[in-house]
């Protein structure tokens, strides 16, 4: 008797144990389900290349570059901003921090990690908007630069976190071969343990592009909405995610648009696949 | 000659700066949304209806369908993630299967928040023809804190000492006795630790219900969970961004509420995790 409810509770947990990846499968049939459909009346290529986002018009017109390149041109400005400076606090955390400091640091970027993002758009808007239209004398301050200044804020848990992990991995030894050999403490870290971290580094700037590229409601808040091909960090923009997040609650359930949503939705699953998948690759093949 | 001292400063310098530029405006962030948010809060704002078009009154449906939908959050994720996450530290093996599951882990963690809330839309509201509900919301953010509740556990249940297991087999327990009563009791604090840090996630999301739950405006407390509910950040984005002319006093009181709520879980969790710290047997 106790042999045979082991036996269930065993499955029960090998169940559990799948869990994750089947959740992982059915987001993306049930993504492919619905997205789709799309491409029974407008093919791929048009989709993707498509300069003019319309859904609403008569016919609807669903080319999604324009929201494509507002991705991209927030997610390039959040990484110029937050590669350096993330990277920099975590040696500054894991190399050079006194020990009481070190732990206030920490809690001050755990504390950032906890800030729901609807608060950090909503004080973007506040502040930060303001701040840029004044300074660059726009006619609104909701642009592609707020935005990438604001994700670029919030990519600094996952960059920082991560990074300091993989500088912290680095074999002592390696430090203090270095700081025998005369190096200073600074020449040790340039030369000796950003190369031998590099590519837990490089899974952190990944992983920070993932949570940059994935952001949605602080992005919808503050870079202006306006589905146009961008030319310039200067104007409003809008992403892929805001896109879904905005249009969503008027599309009707089983209507072009609709479709069309999911199929950006599919868009977003891959690239946030790809990122993850190829970071998680690089913190392997540290150990 | 270049002095390696004086560019060490130097580089030091920047890196002081940088670190800096990352906490101060945390810092910053937190103390005007409390300076200004705290004016407003009041019984009657806690306790209260929204009212005249959501330009006063209170925000109490918001935080009662806040907690509603993280509790059922909480008791999806929960089971599913601890056996998962025992699953993981006792049961399997170094192979294909593990590395999968692993896998998998990371991708959920990094699905884009929104892209959860066309799934629950997908699968919950329009395939199960749930609605949008509190069933429908409350699964959707479930899956989405799933990762952060097996990882801590995982972590939890792998910390306890092997010993402990082979003391517990040797004496004749089964595999499933001594991961009842020796694993998980030990584990206890840093499972709670990730189920809070969960609970708070969830609270403060806002894409997965968009379209899953949240009602817009909805002055009434829920009756069963096929209802619509209002929730805290979803009332803070339509009442900064869809509501003209509101006082800035009731949005920055509802951005306060909202942040006090998830910060406060967070330290409940860095204080179990301190305390199981300092009490740990091993």
């Amino acid at each position: 008797m106790r042999k045979f409810k082991e036996f269930i509770i065993e499955k029960l947990i090998l169940a559990c144990g799948l869990a994750c990846v089947f959740f992982v499968i059915l987001i993306f049939l049930f993504l492919l389900k619905e997205g789709l459909a799309v491409f029974k009346t407008i093919n791929p290529a048009k989709f993707l290349f498509g300069k003019n986002w319309y859904p609403i018009s008569e016919p609807a017109q669903l080319g999604i570059l324009p929201l494509i390149f507002g991705s991209l041109l927030v997610t390039l400005g959040a990484t110029i901003i937050s590669v350096p400076i993330g990277v920099a606090c975590a040696v500054y955390i894991a190399e050079i921090a006194p020990l009481k400091i070190k732990e206030i640091l920490k809690a001050g970027i755990e504390l950032l990690a906890a800030i729901p993002s609807v608060v950090l758009g909503f004080i973007g808007m506040i502040t930060l908007v303001p701040l840029v239209k004044n300074i660059f004398h726009l006619p609104t301050g909701l642009t592609a630069l707020s935005g990438s200044i604001m994700l670029a804020f919030m990519a600094m848990p996952t960059i920082v976190s991560i990074a300091e992990d993989a500088l912290y991995s680095v074999p002592k030894s390696y430090k203090e071969g270095a700081l025998a050999l005369g190096a200073t403490h600074w020449q040790t870290i340039y030369r000796v343990m950003l190369p031998a971290a590099s590519s837990g580094i490089l899974a952190a700037v990944m992983l920070g592009i993932g949570r940059v590229t994935g952001e949605t409601m602080a992005v919808m808040m503050i870079t202006g909405n306006a589905a146009l091909m961008p030319h310039s960090f200067l104007q409003p923009v809008r992403t892929l995610t805001a896109t879904i997040a905005a249009e969503m609650g008027e599309a009707v359930v089983g209507s072009e648009h609709y479709f069309a949503l999911f199929a950006i939705g599919i868009v977003l699953f891959v690239i946030s696949f790809a990122i993850n998948v190829t970071a998680d690759l690089f913190l392997h093949r540290k150990k | 000659m270049r002095n390696p001292r004086r560019t060490q400063n130097i580089a030091f310098f920047f890196l002081l700066l940088a670190t800096l530029l990352i906490v101060v405006p945390v810092g910053l962030i937190i103390a005007i949304i409390v300076q200004k948010g705290f004016p407003a809060i009041n019984w009657q704002f806690l306790t209260d209806i929204p009212r005249q078009g959501m330009r006063s009154g209170g925000i109490f449906p918001a935080i009662v369908g806040t907690i509603y939908l993280v509790c059922g959050a909480i008791i999806f994720a929960l089971p599913i993630g601890l056996l998962s996450a025992i699953y993981l530290s006792e049961y399997s093996g170094d192979n294909f299967l593990t590395r999968m599951i692993k896998l998998a882990i990371v991708n959920l963690a990094g699905v884009p928040s929104v892209v959860y809330g066309l799934f629950g839309l997908a699968l919950f509201v329009v395939f199960f023809k749930f609605g949008a509900s509190m069933l429908s919301g409350s699964l959707t953010l479930g899956i989405m804190i799933l990762p952060i509740i097996i990882t801590t556990s995982r972590e939890a249940l792998e910390s306890v000492p092997y010993a402990f297991r082979e003391v517990s087999l040797s004496l004749g327990a089964s595999k499933w006795q001594t991961i009842r009563h020796i694993v998980l009791p030990n584990a206890i604090a840093g499972i709670l630790t990730g189920t809070i840090l969960g609970l708070g996630r969830a609270a403060g999301e806002t894409a997965p219900i968009l379209f899953t739950v949240a009602a817009f405006y909805l002055p009434q407390l829920p009756h069963s969970i096929f209802e619509q509910v209002m929730a805290l950040p979803y009332h803070l984005y339509v009442i900064s961004t869809q509501v003209p002319n509101v006082d800035e006093k009731i949005r920055y009181g509802t951005a306060l509420v909202l942040l006090m709520l998830v910060l406060f879980m967070n330290l409940i969790a860095i204080i179990i995790r301190y305390r199981f710290r300092k009490k740990k047997k091993w």
